[in-house]
């Protein structure tokens, strides 16, 4: 059952474009069909500020605490757009975009790909600063 | 009729001298090269989007095919970055870096670069090679890793200023936070 509505979740996600549903929400359905849920923003912006497998790596140290501001890159110094889609609008618009950036990036700071229970959180966190302009 | 002729001539002399470079660029605007032009610009906007969102989108005419087919083997292990593409993506960039790579290049400096590479080495880094570092052998440190603006020689767009079009002759180099600099 949980299979079905998993396929499910993903079959809709991959039509999205087509209905112009939200990713961020499209996504959300996807994580809770892998059993995770509620989400927590608040616990989203806890784990962008947990540091990872070298100590000093985490989320803010690229993207910084305020998502309004730009970032940049640790060792290339590359200005990174801020994360909120208030400022960026693009941001969080397209699902795969999300799930790549998610998978590499947990890969990179974490050692691991990032559960959905924490991606949901993480999101939340990130789609929420569009309501607060922060 | 005579103010004809003299245009003419000018225009004439104008184009031709339009096509002659003369510092250490080499032969000049023929030859498959656009004007100016030291390796073939990206053209590819997958490669530009996913190679270029970390740092500079370096051209492939920088470095061998073979340099390339090595990175993209290990992208989950790049620089101590994880890159990661999905394969369909991987398969579709490595496809137009083999095809653009230096030693696929008739861009003289794309053709340089690949000479001074021995021939069963696939090195990672354009800043290994033997050329790069003949070219920037001169520069102090303090202007490169003590500078907080530039860092290393991997930021190539912070001291040359039209890297991204594929230009990096000496006379369109500004050092972020010092300068220009000619030999």
């Amino acid at each position: 059952m949980r299979a079905l509505f998993r396929t499910m979740a993903w079959a809709a996600l991959g039509l999205s474009p087509l209905v112009q549903a939200d990713s961020v929400s499209q996504l959300l359905d996807v994580y809770r069909a892998d059993g995770a849920g509620p989400f927590s923003a608040a616990q989203g912006e806890s784990l962008w500020q947990r540091a990872g497998v070298q100590g000093s790596r985490r989320c803010s140290s690229c993207h910084g605490t305020d998502l309004s501001q730009t970032g940049r890159h640790k060792r290339t110094g590359k200005r990174i757009a801020p994360m909120s889609p208030a400022v960026e609008p693009q941001r969080l618009s397209d699902a795969k975009k999300v799930e790549k950036w998610l998978r590499r990036n947990c890969k990179w700071t974490w050692g691991r790909v990032c559960t959905p229970q924490e991606k949901g959180d993480l999101l939340s966190y990130l789609n929420q600063s569009r309501e607060n302009k922060r | 009729m005579k103010t004809q002729a003299i245009g003419v001539l000018l225009t004439g002399s104008l184009l031709v001298s339009a096509c002659v470079q003369g510092d250490d660029d080499g032969w000049g605007g023929w030859g498959g090269e656009q004007a100016g032009r030291d390796v073939a610009a990206v053209d590819n906007s997958l490669y530009q989007q996913e190679c270029g969102a970390c740092h500079f989108a370096y051209q492939p005419g920088l470095l061998p095919a073979r340099s390339w087919q090595r990175l993209m083997a290990g992208l989950d292990e790049h620089f101590g970055d994880n890159a990661e593409l999905d394969a369909a993506e991987t398969a579709a960039i490595l496809v137009w870096l083999q095809a653009t790579a230096a030693d696929q290049s008739a861009y003289h400096r794309s053709r340089s670069i690949t000479a001074s590479i021995a021939a069963g080495e696939a090195p990672l880094r354009i800043t290994a090679t033997r050329y790069f570092q003949r070219k920037h052998d001169e520069l102090p440190a303090r202007l490169v890793s003590g500078n907080p603006e530039v860092g290393s020689f991997s930021a190539c767009q912070a001291c040359h200023r039209n890297a991204e079009q594929g230009r990096f002759n000496e006379h369109e180099v500004r050092i972020a936070g010092y300068g220009r600099w000619e030999d």
